[in-house]
């Protein structure tokens, strides 16, 4: 069952770090994490669907996020994962002929309700992209962005020193906030977006495969970085990568693609329980690598 | 090399590489060599006059005298080039917005449509169009106003074409991650979108102006030209520099096509000015990150 321990390279032991456990316990937790119930959840999701004009991308998703924790969503290409993501800050609505259906519960209230504004939902749940895309503008103003758009009133340079220290970057940058964000190397650009994505404080972060474009070393830092981050946010991440979602999630949430084309859950449950006993034979079969 | 020298053209593709570049290289020079020409032409010849009093005077009531210089054609060109940016810019550049950010309303194909005509009309006709409609109908007269909306409507397509171009280059993601940010549409547009673009759009409108400054034939309709120095919007003839040139180079007189000669030297170094400084700008927006 730890075929997906073995083919992990160690980290590198930079400044005094050491090495995280290479088991897959679930982000070092002791106790597996259960399934909130529907009011201390961050997201309530009920019988939810996304089409795509007449298709059905995505079915049946019945499932609560829970709060101040990770939840990864892995699963094959064409599950449905980076869809169900995007339909929950309403990213999916920039593509014309999408439709949701089904409840999306925020705090109670449904995101996609009559009279709910898309931009009110994106303000308080963040998304941290694939590619790293900071603006072309200082690494100051890319994290003040956010802030400045909804009229924060502060002190702009204690957010952005704040923002930059919860992202793990403030060290790296703190002598040339000046400087253009597409200065820096790639996983400090991820980091810059991560503090962009936080500066505004929503409440749930979604990262839709933020390490995949990004060194070893890069990848750890931000599979780290979710380690602290999560105490203050929930947060939502879509990976490919197995061993990520075994050390960083407290629950995973295995999505397969069905012969209708429509993504579905298979199984979710605490990562202990996904990667170590999981109930349905798929999931066994994608976590041992057998597939996807 | 190759075990089977019967199919072997390396010497064969060897010359024909050599043969087309040296092709190439003649064609370039001939087409370089006009460009050359004007400058070094212009240079020889307008060298001679072109001094401050130049720069700073206006011409001697008869054409025959010598001195003087082109002073009002300077501060016609400033005027009424100044005036068509501040019209064709901004309504360019939203013209180029809109239709990038739209590109499926109905009016998007029928503007970009009209703007490629645009660049096509002969600029006598845009002269012809502001004559009749703006000197006649509404009655302006000829002067810097009607002057500067002819230069307008000749800089408006470039604007709208290149601004367009630009704003199509900005990638899609930083977009997306504004709009993940909760910025609404045209808080994207301005505050993301066209700062991403601005260097190109300096660029742009630059190219635009320089051509702009060099119209003479909308302006013999609109301007209609003086020998007096006017800084009025209406009801006075203006003047411009390549108005003067135009005017000066026909003249009988060696005093007269003197000035033209340093007229031209003015314009073409005004013109080089403005590109350089087109291609400064756009450089040190790209050395910032833009």
């Amino acid at each position: 069952m730890s075929a997906v321990a073995e083919s992990e390279t160690p980290p590198a032991t930079q400044g005094g770090h050491e090495p995280p456990e290479l088991l897959p316990v679930g982000a070092g937790r002791k106790t597996p994490l259960a399934e909130p119930d529907d009011a201390s959840a961050a997201i309530v999701m009920r019988g939810v669907e996304v089409y795509y004009g007449s298709f059905r991308a995505v079915k049946e998703i019945t499932f609560n996020v829970a709060t101040n924790a990770v939840t990864a969503l892995i699963g094959p290409s064409g599950s449905g994962k980076s869809t169900l993501l995007r339909s929950i800050n309403r990213m999916n609505e920039l593509i014309p002929g999408t439709r949701v259906e089904g409840e999306l519960l925020y705090r109670g209230h449904n995101l996609y309700g009559a009279g709910v504004d898309p931009v009110e939902v994106r303000r308080r749940i963040g998304m941290v992209f694939q590619k790293p895309n900071p603006f072309p503008k200082s690494i100051y103003d890319n994290v003040a962005f956010g802030p400045r758009l909804n009229g924060y009133k502060g002190s702009m340079d204690e957010l952005v020193e704040r923002s930059l220290r919860r992202a793990a970057l403030w060290n790296e940058v703190k002598d040339k906030l000046k400087q253009s964000g597409l200065a820096l190397s790639g996983g400090q650009q991820q980091r810059l977006c991560i503090a962009r994505a936080i500066a505004t404080d929503p409440e749930i972060v979604l990262m839709d495969e933020p390490a995949s474009a990004l060194d070893p070393r890069s990848t750890l830092q931000i599979e780290e970085l979710m380690l602290e981050l999560k105490q203050e946010v929930t947060i939502l991440i879509v990976t490919h990568n197995m061993q990520q979602a075994a050390r960083a999630s407290d629950r995973t949430v295995f999505m397969n693609m069905a012969d209708d084309r429509a993504g579905y859950v298979v199984e979710q449950g605490p990562t202990l329980d996904i990667f170590t006993n999981p109930r349905h034979k798929l999931t066994e079969d994608y976590v041992s690598g057998r597939f996807g | 090399m190759f075990a089977n020298a019967a199919v072997n053209n390396a010497g064969s593709r060897r010359r024909r590489d050599r043969i087309a570049k040296v092709v190439l290289f003649l064609a370039v020079l001939l087409a370089v060599i006009p460009l050359a020409l004007i400058f070094v032409v212009t240079i020889a010849n307008g060298i001679g006059s072109l001094n401050i009093e130049f720069l700073t005077t206006t011409q001697p009531l008869s054409f025959r005298q010598e001195g003087g210089g082109f002073l009002h054609g300077l501060v016609g060109t400033a005027m009424m080039v100044g005036i068509a940016i501040l019209i064709s810019v901004p309504l360019g550049i939203a013209t180029a917005v809109f239709v990038t950010e739209y590109p499926d309303s109905f009016l998007t194909r029928p503007v970009r449509f009209f703007t490629d005509v645009m660049t096509g009309v002969p600029s006598i006709f845009v002269g012809l169009f502001v004559y009749a409609a703006l000197v006649r109908e509404v009655g302006l007269g000829f002067g810097t106003l009607p002057g500067a909306i002819a230069i307008a409507i000749l800089m408006l397509p470039i604007v709208v074409r290149s601004a367009e171009e630009i704003l199509r280059l900005v990638p899609a993601d930083i977009r997306n991650a504004s709009t993940a940010l909760g910025a609404r549409r045209w808080q994207t547009t301005l505050f993301v979108v066209l700062p991403a673009a601005s260097s190109g759009l300096i660029t742009g409108v630059m190219l635009a102006v320089a051509r702009g400054a060099g119209e003479t034939a909308p302006l013999i309709l609109t301007a209609f030209g003086t020998a007096y120095l006017t800084t009025s919007l209406v009801g006075e003839a203006q003047t411009a520099l390549p108005l003067l040139i135009f005017e000066g180079a026909r003249l009988p007189f060696e005093a007269a096509q003197q000035r033209a000669w340093a007229g031209a030297l003015e314009l073409v170094a005004l013109v080089l000015l403005l590109t350089v400084a087109a291609r400064l700008i756009s450089g040190r927006n790209r050395a910032r990150g833009h």
